[in-house]
């Protein structure tokens, strides 16, 4: 039987780790805005440890997600923030600005690194590249097809990381958008919140039935897309290929609609490892889009698009 | 444009003396425009290739017309430097070695490079080439600049939402040179952080398909609950173009070693107006740093390339609202190429002009050069090459003799204003 796939998602808080370790993830995704971009919460590095302690008593591991772009005053801290992460016994740590590599270094610290080169980690030769470097996995672009997640397995010597559920982010600005098209329009009141909890969207002019979800934080102003990537229907293609880790994003979703997708990729990966000849379960597809709110269509993403340029 | 800002501004240094010259990066999207960058003060230009660009729309350069742009901009010390800039997709990575050595063997001088995998390449196959790592890596901090150095990169183009604060602190870490946009438009995402395109229209914005849904219209919502009122215009997220000509002192002062000029979509007439008013800018600068003031004829000159609302970026603070493009842009260019000197006979006084729009006697024309020449007049009397007279020169690259009041010369440029 083929090595079973690792089921990641991400908590935003100690509670959400138990919650999402109990629903099936075999590894949870932690971070703070500060060094980690698109969290559901933040883990302070005070928590971190208490996170690992958790993950660790299940058989799981910890990921600490340190993907943002870093101004300066941030790349100064960096080789405190990576020393306190490998103490408190962190499993891997993700990075996208390769600020990370020398801080490590500056720090003493070896830890495992992920690739999560966002929008960047498009090609088996760069992952390989960031293999190099230290890195031991990649996370794909969200943006490839089901050709390229399969080359990129077969001819990249890093694990393989590909999103399998929820929305992407389609757009990120340092600057606060929302913000100042709320001063603009001399609206913006001095209470006003535009995080993630306000649930503001977007909605472009010649798309009416699509609703892009934005909000704002340290990092800046983030789009997400309007639908909601659904690979169950290719899990097989992906296992076969040797994926080694789906990630199921639950960013902007309640931590029971986040427990239930992980609950049923958990059994689908099971399912397929104890009989890949009859594992598929068509009420999972149906259970998804039972919990799916109303204006998010369930997707193949770029699966199968052949984009142009 | 707002000049009052003085957060975050170098304070001017006492070692003067020491001011160091930026040199001067122009676009440009085919030959023709090259020639114009190189002659009209471009210390160096930067083109796309057929593949490998992030402007898949622009004419682009084969490995021939990259070989006449070296010769061509050698006796004038220009360099050219090729936008090899796309996140490249497995199908991508096979023909990069072979591309990399052609532009090495055309004498290319560096490539404008955001993927490792090209870097990488670059390095191993075509080590000549000088890496300048491109915007397109948003780099923000000395440790990821620190980084690049190490890997062998000669210079880095920042993030254009770097302050002068933040590119004085990156200085202070890294000795590496340092490039920035200094004029015109720009990505309001991160570079390379934007796949709107790719979701909207298919098309991959990393490898030169943006299709600029940034500007598009949006509306704000939050649940069922619209967050406008009738008459508030559109949410945007479109910014308003860079402009840095009232900062040259600053620009210079900050120790950037490059100062790039975006547009390789841009016209010949855009191209050689906005050179032209940088080098004389920064010329008269450097020639007296004390005595500087922004000449307000530069101003006015760089204004008839082009009229999109414009700012000052990241460099002093972060951008407000009015920074941003909320309302319908006006896109009409205030004025327009209307010849091309070819050449001047000094006895007569007249000139031989090569139409590139049309003009008529009367009509108020502007001739400019290279190292500042500029004068107005009305257009006299139209003769074709057989000197018949014309009622107008109607036909494009059509010769035309007409009595100017100046010397001018060769490659000098005749503009009109449009209605």
């Amino acid at each position: 039987m083929a090595k079973k796939p690792e089921l990641v998602t991400a908590a935003g808080s100690l509670e959400e780790v138990s919650r999402l370790l109990a629903a099936g993830a075999d590894a949870i995704a932690v971070g703070e805005e500060r060094y980690g971009m698109r969290l559901p919460g933040n883990l302070s590095v005070s928590e971190l440890a208490q996170a690992a302690k958790l993950a660790h008593e299940q058989g799981a591991k910890l990921y600490v997600i340190a993907n943002a772009l870093f101004t300066n005053d941030i790349a100064d801290e960096l080789p405190d923030y990576v020393r306190q992460v490998a103490e408190a016994g962190a499993d891997a740590l993700a990075f996208g600005d390769p600020a990370l590599l020398p801080a490590l270094k500056e720090a003493g610290v070896a830890l495992p690194l992920h690739w999560h080169g966002e929008t960047m980690s498009t090609n088996y030769e760069t992952a390989n590249y960031w293999g190099r470097r230290g890195a031991v996995r990649v996370f794909a672009a969200r943006e490839l097809n089901l050709e390229e997640l399969l080359e990129l397995k077969r001819s990249c010597a890093l694990e393989v990381q590909v999103q399998v559920h929820g929305m992407t982010n389609i757009y990120h600005s340092k600057r606060p958008l929302v913000e100042l098209y709320r001063e603009h329009q001399g609206r913006r009141l001095s209470t006003e919140a535009y995080g993630q909890e306000r649930g503001l969207e977007l909605i472009e002019a010649e798309r009416p039935d699509e609703r892009f979800p934005v909000f704002e934080d340290a990092n800046g102003t983030h789009i997400m897309s309007s639908d909601d990537l659904c690979y169950l229907d290719n899990l097989e293609d992906l296992m076969e290929a040797g994926i080694d880790s789906f990630y199921v994003e639950g960013l902007l979703q309640s931590i029971s609609y986040r427990e239930k997708v992980v609950a049923i990729y958990r059994q689908a990966i099971d399912a397929y490892a104890q009989n890949p000849v009859d594992w598929y379960r068509d009420e999972w597809l149906e259970e998804l889009e039972e919990i799916q709110p109303d204006h998010r269509r369930l997707s193949f993403g770029f699966l199968y698009k052949q984009q142009v340029y | 444009m707002t000049t009052n800002k003085t957060a975050g501004m170098p304070t001017s240094s006492p070692a003067l003396a020491k001011l160091h010259k930026p040199e001067l990066l122009a676009p440009a999207g085919n030959l023709e425009k090259l020639k114009f960058a190189v002659r009209y003060g471009a210390d160096a230009v930067y083109i796309g290739g057929q593949q490998y660009g992030l402007r898949s729309n622009a004419d682009n350069f084969s490995l021939e017309d990259m070989r006449e742009a070296v010769e061509f901009a050698r006796p004038y010390g220009a360099r050219i430097f090729v936008t090899t800039n796309i996140i490249a997709h497995n199908e991508d990575i096979a023909g990069v070695e072979e591309y990399l050595r052609g532009l090495e063997d055309a004498g290319i001088s560096a490539i404008i490079v955001a993927d490792p995998m090209i870097i990488e390449t670059c390095r191993r196959a075509a080590p000549k080439l000088e890496v300048h790592l491109s915007t397109q890596q948003s780099t923000l901090n000395w440790r990821a600049v620190q980084y690049w150095k190490e890997e062998g990169a000669d210079r880095v183009v920042l993030a254009r939402e770097t302050s002068f604060e933040e590119i004085a602190e990156i200085k202070s870490h890294v000795d590496i040179e340092i490039e920035t946009f200094i004029h015109g438009a720009m990505c309001s995402s991160f570079s390379g952080r934007c796949v709107l395109s790719n979701h909207f229209t298919g098309r991959d914005s990393n490898r030169g398909g943006c299709c600029q849904s940034c500007r598009w219209k949006y509306d704000l919502y939050e649940g069922e609950q619209a967050l406008f009122e009738e008459g508030d215009n559109p949410f945007a997220m479109g910014a308003k173009d860079l402009w840095m000509l009232e900062h040259i002192p600053e620009l210079v002062r900050s120790g950037i070693d490059s100062f790039k000029i975006e547009g390789r979509m841009r016209s010949i007439h855009y191209v050689a107006t906005v050179v032209n008013v940088y080098r004389q800018a920064i010329d008269a600068y450097l020639a007296d740093p004390e005595g500087y003031q922004t000449d307000p004829r530069l101003v006015e000159e760089i204004s008839k390339a082009a009229n999109r609302p414009v700012n000052t970026g990241f460099y002093f603070d972060e951008p407000g609202h009015e920074d941003h493009i909320y309302t319908p842009e006006d896109k009409a260019v205030p004025y327009d190429f209307a010849g091309l000197v070819l050449d001047y006979d000094a006895e007569t006084g007249i000139a031989l002009i090569e139409q590139r729009n049309h003009f008529k006697p009367g009509q108020e024309i502007e001739f400019f050069g290279p190292g500042g020449l500029f004068f107005q007049q009305r257009a006299g009397e139209l003769t074709d090459e057989e000197g018949n007279s014309l009622d107008a020169a109607r036909h494009p690259l059509q010769k035309i003799r007409m009595k100017v009041d100046r010397e001018v010369r060769r490659f000098d440029i005749m503009r009109k204003k449009n209605k």
